[in-house]
């Protein structure tokens, strides 16, 4: 159990620059979720904490202890690769044994440990079994024994559940955050998936071109989102972007067609427009509203429906309930949650101070 | 060779009649291929008069005499004192006594032999030893002007290694290693060294970095982790290149015949020139080939099967 801290780390291969002078915290017993596209650098950072890549500068404290550098194998961290990593010349037991057998740890003990920790992921039964026969759910549960049963400090998983079909995923984040519960090991948890990062994450850290965007709990990274890129990659479908004018004290924004009202801007652009952000389920459909549009298309989802609507501004997509009845060409009024938006520095893509309660500190 | 029962995965599956052309194809190469080596085996078997009648005699009655001849020197007496001598003692004297003929002692093909097992042995061990550590610091580590450094091991088996065998022997007169063991093995390695490098790399290059980075998180060393989890994985791939390198080194016959003679001489120089009455002992040399083949069969046959997955290797990854 510890924390983990990351000061100003760096990290290029030649000229490119992979993590950009990243700082923060991991709290011990914190499941920490790192999420980002391919290539954000979430992986990378990754390997740093492990000790398998070394920063070009920075360092990083294990428990307060600097371990920046140490070898991996020095450092106590426990880590779950892609694709598993087992041994295919050894038997499930073996592989989860395999950490311990090195450790120096006595022959029972070992026994033993490797018994209850199969007990717990439920592969007792396959112990002595190959690894190479087992399906893809508990070659996963063998990977996650083996960085248990060693009771490292902490537990680096990169995209362990990337290799699942979606249907398992949901199982096994729901398998994965319970056993964290249970172990109650601080783990870092790295995924370009932003169902399961919601789903698991205690804080998620949303990264992109090797910077650390926003650092927060899920709920706040998805309601109030620090820039425009962790805004439109959190959030399914993605939330709606519309250019538009406005300056500090503004409590509207023109845009064509129409003026959204938004909570009062505290901030002023030197020239230019601003984005408003609105998420789909923050417009409402209305026969008069803010602006008005043409139904595109109507989406049937079970317990809601998406409504693709056209704007003079542009398109924007609309979440209903399925009470709704519009038909496609219909002509309709949309009204926004006034509270719920969020605007953005075109430039920078930084969200602008307003009046929202808390707002999301730029 | 054995021909293996596989089921298609290809969306082109081979059509029935175009199996039996392939079929047939297979066995007529099988049979040229075989064709010499039978007729070695059954020469072996043959006495010398049956081995050099014309026509060859496909029928013939089976004989010994071969096997006796390649390991013994034996010379020819009079009747009057082969009666002397009482009556033969061995199976194998009684061969000889037929042609009038005592043993006199062993022949030196059992420590030509020998230097045959040490160096193609020897040195296919130390090729595949330093093909593995050459080939993973290749496969997993920056190396500066790696891909040069590759292109440069390659480049000595471009040419025959025989075409420097003039050098060779004038260096290793020079540095006293012509007609060793030593020098036969090392020349052999630097033979097949380049062969095992290029083999070696690809099959390392197939197994995932995660492997040792997960044991090295797990607190192995890299050398121990290379140990534990690269070496047994590499298995089929080591057993591969271990009979190339083998077949070279245990075949050679111009290097051998050019740099030894009665120290460390191989068996392939000594085998064609075993000398009965009147000319080549054919038996004799049909007899030794045959114990010759013996090793190389065996060791195949064993890591057949690792063999078999060693060249298919990442042709059939899951």
């Amino acid at each position: 159990m510890a924390e983990i801290r990351i000061e100003q780390l760096h990290k290029a291969f030649g000229d490119f620059v992979a993590v950009r002078d990243s700082s923060f915290t991991v709290r011990d017993g914190e499941f920490f979720v790192m999420l980002g596209p391919s290539g954000c650098g979430k992986t990378t950072t990754l390997r740093m904490i492990a000790g398998l890549e070394m920063p070009s500068s920075g360092r990083i404290f294990l428990d307060g202890e600097d371990v920046t550098h140490k070898r991996g194998g020095e450092r106590d961290i426990a880590f779950v690769f892609q694709l598993f990593a087992l041994y295919p010349h050894m038997t499930v037991g073996k592989n989860i044994s395999f950490p311990l057998r090195m450790a120096g740890v006595s022959r029972r003990e070992v026994r033993e440990r490797t018994q209850e920790v199969a007990r717990m992921l439920q592969i007792g039964h396959l112990l002595k079994r190959s690894v190479a026969g087992l399906s893809s759910g508990d070659r996963q549960r063998v990977a996650l024994g083996r960085a248990i049963v060693r009771r490292a400090k902490a537990f680096l998983l990169d995209e362990p559940l990337g290799a699942l079909d979606a249907e398992f995923r949901d199982l096994m984040c729901e398998e994965l955050r319970g056993l964290h519960d249970r172990v109650g090991a601080t783990s870092v948890y790295v995924t370009h998936d932003q169902v399961e990062a919601m789903t698991m994450a205690d804080r998620i850290c949303v990264m992109d071109k090797g910077e650390v965007l926003q650092i927060g709990p899920p709920s706040e990274i998805y309601a109030r989102p620090a820039t425009r890129f962790v805004a439109g990659f959190i959030g399914s479908p993605a939330m709606n972007f519309l250019t538009g004018e406005g300056g500090a004290g503004a409590s509207a924004i023109r845009v064509k067609g129409g003026a959204i009202p938004v909570p009062r801007l505290h901030e002023a652009l030197g020239s230019g427009g601003v984005i408003v952000g609105v998420r789909p389920e923050h417009i409402r459909i209305a026969g008069e509203g803010a602006m008005k549009g043409r139904v595109f298309a109507v989406e049937y989802m079970g317990a809601r429906q998406l409504i693709t609507v056209d704007t003079d501004a542009g398109r924007l997509r609309v979440r209903a309930p399925n009470t709704m009845r519009v038909e496609t060409g219909e002509a309709v009024g949309l009204n926004f949650d006034t509270e719920s938006l969020m605007v953005f520095d075109p430039q920078s893509g930084r969200a602008l101070a307003s009046d929202h309660a808390g707002a999301a500190h730029g | 060779m054995s021909a293996r029962a596989t089921t298609a995965h290809s969306v082109v599956e081979i059509k029935a009649a175009g199996k039996w052309f392939a079929g047939i194809l297979v066995a007529a190469y099988a049979l040229v291929a075989v064709i010499p080596l039978a007729w070695i085996l059954m020469t072996g078997f043959k006495s010398p008069p049956d081995s050099i009648s014309y026509p060859p005699k496909v029928v013939f009655e089976p004989s010994l005499e071969g096997y006796v001849n390649v390991f013994t020197n034996r010379s020819r007496q009079t009747p009057e004192y082969l009666e002397s001598l009482g009556p033969p003692k061995a199976w194998y004297d009684k061969i000889s006594r037929k042609r009038n003929m005592v043993i006199t002692g062993p022949s030196r093909f059992a420590g030509r032999y020998m230097n045959s097992v040490v160096i193609g042995f020897g040195s296919t061990f130390l090729a595949v030893f330093l093909g593995t550590l050459a080939a993973y610091g290749f496969s997993r580590f920056k190396v500066p002007l790696k891909d040069d450094l590759l292109f440069f091991i390659l480049s000595t088996r471009m040419m025959p290694p025989i075409a420097v065998a003039i050098p060779i022997f004038l260096m290793y007169r020079t540095l006293g290693l012509s007609d060793t063991i030593l020098g036969m093995i090392l020349l052999y390695t630097a033979v097949n060294v380049s062969l095992a490098v290029w083999l070696l790399k690809g099959f390392i290059d197939e197994i995932p970095r995660e492997y040792e980075e997960a044991a090295v998180v797990d607190g192995y060393t890299r050398l121990q982790a290379f140990i534990k989890v690269i070496l047994p994985q590499m298995r089929a791939g080591i057993a591969a290149t271990a009979i190339f390198c083998l077949i070279f080194a245990w075949n050679e016959y111009a290097f051998a015949l050019l740099l030894t003679s009665g120290n460390a001489q191989t068996a392939p120089p000594f085998i064609p020139i075993i000398i009965g009455e009147g000319g080549l002992d054919w038996p004799a040399v049909a007899a030794g080939t045959t114990l010759f083949l013996v090793p190389i069969v065996f060791f195949t046959v064993l890591l057949r099967n690792q063999l078999l997955r060693g060249i298919t290797f990442g042709a059939v990854r899951k």
